[in-house]
């Protein structure tokens, strides 16, 4: 089970890190852009609908990759604070009455939506059109992954309703990995340790004062 | 069950949003859908609060409500299905195409670039010595490396864990209060969610319908403004307290000079323009090449040759018209004041170049207090900046050429006048700075401009093109974000590995914000077809409000809303509901952004979801406790009080610049 769930998980991940580049290509391309408008004095009328392609991709092919590695934000007043199991059971009875409907109905609706856009080979309106109805297939494909992703989400409360902890991820570049900054920084955990002498002195310094 | 006392305080939030709910439902008399509608409000803060992901909770709930809200006319409910299933698509599709949400993963993208840098290290070092001796030093070097850094990056989490492990050890060691010390790190590293370029302003100006360019400008002073309230409370703290801020020791102080400069005979006090020429012209550089003289004197004598490229090129832009500004070029101007030296062509750059760069360094380096000359002005004023910022680096001489030189009246028509008394202020602060610079500045001076100016400029330039509107913000965002790739290779950290983890991450942070908008923009659909917001304005004009009371009224809740959930969850759901009453007020929705940016300062700071405390707390000594810390971040909330208040007396410290710019 938990081979076929990590499985899963890969597949979102390499979806959404597919997408991710566009953020690079983005950069580069409005770069490129800014250099063609201001200095050679030739602006495109398609780029701002590209940059739009591009922008939609990234964040809906990333919404599976963020799931999987459990990055969308949460309230954190109180789920922090439970036992795994009762966020298994708060998570598992969410995911069945707002997640499945939602994305289901997203999927849904995105597929014809898209279907409707390819009927008629829909093109962006600018002074040169680009096709638009491939990325209009972005919703539902985005949208399926995402469920896929949100069904083995469904397992892995389950799995944590009966064992009482969380089953595991694969590791993923984190925005604050400790260790890292760390080492960028040179610091290590003793350092920080030796400094707790100055602490204690100072509350023991405090305490004799009052 | 026993229930543990973490728990109590979001049960009790919960009961009373709950029982709030159940008393409006009791009191009236009819449930219409419009009651329904703020069910589902209440339903959704206590939905988000159990911690299940807020976009699709808001996706999912909307969707419910939608279909209901359809459903509950004579529609079918086939047809009510389809209907739903239409606005689903079409609100998930317009935030696909939203233009405004562009320059969001570009912005995060520039700021994990910048963060991979890694010149924190350098940042805080260089600031360190070059305060060292203003009260407080330590602290007000950390709360300027934040500001500097944060509005770079933008990751409060990264920060504030940095600057914990940088910033903690060397004031607690040199017996700064635990709970100063906690203070000036979450606090400080937080400044960078409000001082543009931010993204918690974007997803404002997405959310409100308002320019993003123009609540850059207006963001720029109540953010310097906080910054500086911050700096402040720490210097009075230094001042009252001393055993809480203890100054620095000399040999804390002491900048070590590298070995050819003693070997010249060097000494730290020793004034480094007159000792280099001798070193020149004397016979005592056997050992010392003359190229490494020439280079420390090119480094030192950099200010005057740009500020003489500076007077010369506006001296013909005032004379003449307008130079074009030619934004990419701008960028590269940051590595190239990297590179120690400034005799190597560098200057042979176009004119643009020089005026952002001065333009650039005043704020940081007075202490953040400066104002900033708008518009044509800029070109005139940024003669005299360069130097006016290098006096203000040596510990100790006061910025005061550089004050006196925001005063000009702005003008629209650069006046020759002006541009004589710029000239003259900045001659003038050029020769001050020449008169103390002695060799241990030379190497303060050296190290802020590896480090320091780099930042600044980077900041400057996009935050600068995209207010004086020379770029749009997605524009600025991307040319920012190659900016960042560029300081990356400069200082040398620019690896495949960097620039992979950096997408990623970026996907990531864009995934959560931009999924948060396509369940809001749901959600808030469903809303409306509920009636739900005429429920609430109704409501709201029943009381009778003054404008006063309105804004007083909205700016609590958003403080309280910033206790139990995060900034993005507040802007996204609550904004929809607050910006179409400021009509009835007469407020302007620019400044309320403003007053919101500022407030939701404190949801960083506010337990039990104070992100910062808890990164700061993950790299503390053990014995440093989350109370010690939350005590410690209590006056810094107190400033962002009395910083909203004075916002909002002085309504002209956000709006002034846009009001200059765009009116």
């Amino acid at each position: 089970m938990q081979k076929l769930l990590i499985a899963v998980d890969r597949f979102s991940t390499w979806f959404g890190k597919a997408g991710a580049w566009s953020a690079a290509v983005l950069t580069l391309l409005i770069c490129w852009e800014v250099f063609s408008r201001y200095v050679l004095n030739q602006p495109h009328a398609w780029m701002l609908d590209v940059q739009i392609m591009l922008y939609g991709l990234l964040f809906m092919t990333a919404g599976a990759y963020t799931l999987a590695k459990n990055g969308h934000v949460r309230g954190d007043v109180l789920y922090g604070f439970f036992r795994p199991r009762t966020q298994a059971t708060i998570d598992l009875v969410l995911y069945i009455v707002f997640f499945l409907p939602g994305i289901i109905a997203l999927t849904w609706a995105g597929w014809s939506f898209a279907q409707d856009a390819l009927a008629i080979r829909e093109q962006t309106f600018s002074a040169d059109p680009l096709p638009i109805y491939p990325f209009k297939f972005v919703v539902p494909i985005a949208g399926g992954v995402l469920l896929l992703q949100g069904l083995v989400e469904i397992v892995r409360c389950v799995i944590c309703i009966r064992t009482g902890e969380w089953p595991s991820r694969e590791e993923d570049v984190e925005e604050v990995d400790v260790d890292k900054l760390k080492e960028m920084v040179h610091v290590k955990d003793s350092d920080i340790e030796s400094l707790d002498q100055y602490v204690v002195r100072q509350a023991e310094h405090k305490g004799g004062q009052a | 069950m026993k229930i543990r006392k973490e728990l109590w305080f979001g049960f009790i939030l919960m009961g009373l949003i709950g029982g709030g709910a159940l008393a409006m439902v009791l009191s009236v008399d009819q449930m219409t859908n419009g009651h329904y509608g703020l069910l589902m409000l209440s339903l959704v803060v206590v939905a988000i609060m159990l911690g299940f992901p807020t976009a699709f909770t808001l996706m999912g709930m909307g969707m419910l409500f939608a279909f209901f809200a359809y459903h509950s006319g004579d529609q079918s409910a086939a047809g009510a299905l389809k209907q739903t299933l239409d606005l689903m698509v079409q609100r998930a599709f317009s935030v696909m195409t939203n233009d405004v949400l562009i320059s969001i993963p570009l912005f995060v993208f520039m700021g994990y670039l910048v963060e991979r840098a890694n010149l924190i290290e350098k940042l805080f070092h260089s600031l360190h010595l070059s305060l060292a001796r203003v009260p407080g030093s330590l602290g007000v070097a950390t709360l300027v490396t934040c500001a500097v850094f944060a509005t770079a990056t933008g990751i409060v989490g990264a920060v504030v864990t940095l600057m914990g492990l940088l910033a903690m050890p060397q004031m607690l060691r040199a017996g700064y209060d635990v709970r100063l010390t906690a203070g000036a790190i979450t606090a400080g590293g937080c400044l960078g969610i409000l001082i543009p370029p931010s993204v918690l302003l974007i997803v404002y100006g997405a959310t409100a319908g308002v320019s993003v360019v123009q609540l850059y400008a207006g963001a720029f002073f109540p953010g310097i403004m906080l910054a500086g309230l911050y700096i402040l409370y720490v210097i009075i703290m230094a001042k009252l307290k001393p055993d809480w801020a203890p100054p620095l020791s000399a040999e804390q102080r002491r900048v070590p000079l590298p070995e050819p400069l003693l070997r010249i005979g060097a000494s730290s006090e020793g004034w480094a323009l007159s000792g280099l020429f001798n070193a020149l012209k004397g016979k005592r550089n056997q050992q010392v090449s003359t190229g490494y003289l020439l280079g420390q004197l090119g480094i030192a004598l950099a200010p005057a040759v740009l500020f003489a490229a500076v007077a010369l090129t506006t001296y013909q832009s005032v004379t003449t018209v307008a130079v074009e500004e030619t934004y990419d070029e701008l960028v590269a101007m940051d590595e190239e004041s990297s590179e120690s030296s400034a005799s190597d062509g560098g200057l042979a750059e176009p004119p643009s170049d020089e005026e952002e760069g001065g333009l650039a360094e005043p704020p940081g380096a007075s202490g953040g207090d400066l104002a900033e000359p708008p518009g044509a002005e800029a070109a005139t004023s940024a003669a005299a900046e360069p130097p006016a910022d290098s006096v203000a680096l040596p510990p100790g001489a006061a910025p005061a050429p550089a004050t006196a030189e925001g005063s000009p009246a702005p003008t629209t028509q650069p006046a020759p006048t002006s541009y004589w008394i710029g000239l003259g202020v900045g001659a003038l602060a050029l020769a001050v700075f020449y008169a103390i610079l002695s060799y241990a500045r030379l190497e303060v001076f050296k190290m802020l401009l590896s480090s320091f100016f780099p930042l600044m400029v980077l900041i400057l330039a996009v935050l600068g093109s995209i207010v004086f509107g020379l770029a749009t913000p997605t524009e600025a965002a991307a040319v920012g974000a190659f900016g960042g790739l560029l300081l990356a290779a400069a200082y040398r950290q620019l690896t495949f590995g960097v620039v992979k983890e950096s997408v990623f991450l970026t996907a990531k942070t864009s995934a959560m914000v931009c999924w948060l908008f396509v369940g809001s923009a749901i959600f808030s659909a469903a809303f409306a077809l509920l009636g739900g917001q005429e429920l609430v304005e109704q409501w709201v004009l029943g009381m009778n409000l003054s404008k006063t009371e309105f804004l007083i009224l909205s700016q609590v809740i958003i403080f309280i809303l910033g206790w139990p959930l995060e900034w993005t969850e507040i802007i996204v759901i609550f904004m929809p509901i607050f910006i179409p009453l400021l009509d009835n007020f007469g407020v302007d929705p620019l400044f309320f952004g403003l007053l919101v940016a500022l407030n939701l300062q404190t949801a960083f700071l506010s337990p039990p979801v104070a992100m910062s405390a808890f990164y700061l707390k993950g790299v503390s000594p053990p014995h440093v406790t989350l109370n010690q810390i939350f005590a410690g971040m209590l006056p810094f909330m107190g400033i962002q009080v009395i910083a909203i208040i004075l916002l909002y007396q002085f309504p002209e410290i956000g709006m002034w610049l846009p009001q200059v710019l765009y009116k």
